[in-house]
């Protein structure tokens, strides 16, 4: 197992006290943010400090030049390369995240506000996109389940449902004559896999906060899960009894899976998922490598699915 | 066959100057020997194995399309483009080459497992191999001599299956990407109109005969 501690440490109980106090740093960089605004390439790039954290994967990091310049973010248009090129047009700041549905504490948060839940925590993770590549990527971040819990879910809440921001004066993918999705980007978790303490909102990555094309100013990340399930951008977070709607299974639901497990056995109707080319390894004469179950997180996953067929639920 | 084309091309007075066939083959070949440049000396971006095959089946198909515009060029326009067509044609063959090259070598590692799996399983892999297989006879009886020995006729029946060729180049491009995003469509309505020229044009001709007694 490449992971260098099982899943059962709380990250409060081994977050270094200094970090706590990060929260302010990241807001001095949100300053900083403003004051060079000006510069584009600086958009979305302000120091961020964070503890390591015990989930991380002990592999070689994609470099931050191909985690920043190639992405899928269809709201800026379907080449890998477009949401580097067009995404400065995001205003990220100020941020609102709704957060409604069944739970005992509904609100509009801002994005200071909702990082008071927990400490900035770096987590490498491996990411497989449902396309068969994968990145290594340092995520800063907080657990999910930090906010969750202090937003109290009602009993009946099973699901937890999330929503990009919905701007087609910022989005050219959202102008389109022929929409490549249903926008709003939709996605949602079932409560307990959005409470696994894998599940991450991201705020950040090397170092820094998120550049707009890899979802700023925050996004989540679900390292068991294909990329697309990691929805960028996000203004609202809805509790909600039933399976929600999601963008690609609404799609192509033959396709895309409310699940999306990483599973090598359960190959896209399309293509393999048996292998995957890992970025930025090996350049044109790159080896694939074999996919690993839940992208290698099965030890710490596993046990939330159990006893379902994995075939039927992808 | 040029001849009649140059006497339709003359009529109307409009020529292009000439230039020798070889050029052709010479400017083709630039975007892959570029690509594969960029992509051993990591121009490429974050994944040059994908962006060096895409970029070779994309020329492909560009390729493909220009021999398909040879003759509405030449009925429409007046454009005779004739004597470029074989080396549009061949080069449209040689990137297809390529790209199944690409694929099986950089791509898929020759895991021949893999690739058997993907030809059987995967509806745009099938596609795009039996559309590589409808070009390879017309590629191998490009010669003078081919058409010799074929007889004018026969060649040009057989080189009809260019446009099942290109029929099934615009369903593997939109098969193999995700949703509908528009450039697979848009080639696939170029072609959509480069064969329905054709279709509206022998149906036209056949109609022709009969309305002439009444």
């Amino acid at each position: 197992m490449l992971i260098r501690h099982p899943a059962d440490i709380l990250p409060s109980e081994i977050t270094p006290r200094e970090v706590y106090l990060s929260r302010r740093q990241w807001m001095a960089g949100a300053a900083g943010l403003a004051l060079t605004a000006a510069l584009p390439k600086e958009l979305g790039a302000a120091p961020l400090s964070a503890a390591k954290s015990s989930f991380s994967v002990d592999e070689k990091l994609t470099s931050r030049e191909d985690v920043t310049s190639y992405n899928n973010y269809y709201e800026f248009g379907v080449d890998k390369a477009d949401p580097a090129k067009n995404a400065g047009t995001l205003k990220t700041s100020p941020w609102t995240v709704t957060i409604d549905g069944l739970v005992g504490k509904p609100q509009q948060v801002g994005l200071d506000d909702l990082l008071k839940s927990s400490a900035l925590e770096e987590r490498v993770y491996r990411m497989r996109c449902v396309e068969g590549w994968s990145m290594v990527i340092p995520w800063i971040g907080i657990p999910l389940a930090d906010l969750i819990k202090r937003v109290e879910p009602l009993g009946s809440a099973k699901y937890v449902a999330f929503e990009t921001a919905n701007r087609p004066d910022e989005m050219p993918g959202l102008r389109s004559v022929f929409p490549v999705l249903d926008w709003p980007y939709r996605e949602g978790l079932r409560l307990d896999e959005a409470l696994h303490p894998l599940t991450i909102l991201a705020v950040g990555l090397y170092g820094e906060t998120l550049p707009n094309q890899n979802g700023a100013p925050i996004r989540l990340v679900v390292p068991w899960k294909y990329g697309f399930k990691g929805i960028k951008s996000i203004t609202r977070i809805s509790f909600v009894e039933k399976q929600p709607v999601t963008a690609w299974n609404k799609q192509a639901p033959n396709e895309y899976g409310f699940y999306a497990n990483v599973n090598p056995n359960v190959d896209h109707p399309r293509w393999s998922q048996a292998t995957e080319r890992r970025i930025g390894e090996g350049g044109l004469f790159v080896k694939r490598r074999p996919t690993l179950m839940f992208n290698g997180y099965a030890e710490q996953v596993a046990g939330l699915y159990s006893g379902m067929d994995l075939r039927k639920l992808y | 066959m040029p001849v009649r084309a140059s006497v339709q091309g003359s009529k109307k007075g409009f020529s292009l100057p000439q230039v020798p066939k070889i050029l052709v083959y010479i400017v083709g070949f630039i975007p892959a020997v570029w690509m594969f440049y960029a992509g051993i000396t990591d121009q490429l971006g974050a994944d040059p194995m994908r962006a060096l095959e895409q970029a070779l089946g994309l020329w492909a198909f560009r390729f493909l399309i220009a021999t398909l515009a040879i003759t509405p060029l030449r009925q429409l326009f007046s454009v005779n483009l004739l004597r470029y067509r074989r080396a549009l044609g061949l080069l449209a063959f040689y990137y297809a080459l390529l790209h199944l090259v690409t694929y099986m070598v950089l791509d898929q590692g020759l895991d021949w497992a893999a690739i058997g799996a993907d030809i059987v399983k995967r509806p745009y892999i099938t596609i795009g191999m039996a559309t590589f297989v409808i070009l390879l006879p017309l590629a191998l009886t490009s010669t003078n001599a081919a058409i010799r020995r074929m007889g004018g006729q026969a060649w040009a029946r057989l080189h009809r299956l260019v446009y099942v060729a290109a029929l099934g180049a615009a369903l593997h491009f939109i098969l193999v990407v995700k949703s509908w995003p528009p450039e697979p469509l848009i080639y696939a309505a170029i072609v959509a109109v480069l064969l329905g020229y054709r279709l509206v044009r022998s149906l036209g001709r056949r109609a022709e005969p009969r309305r002439r007694p009444a």
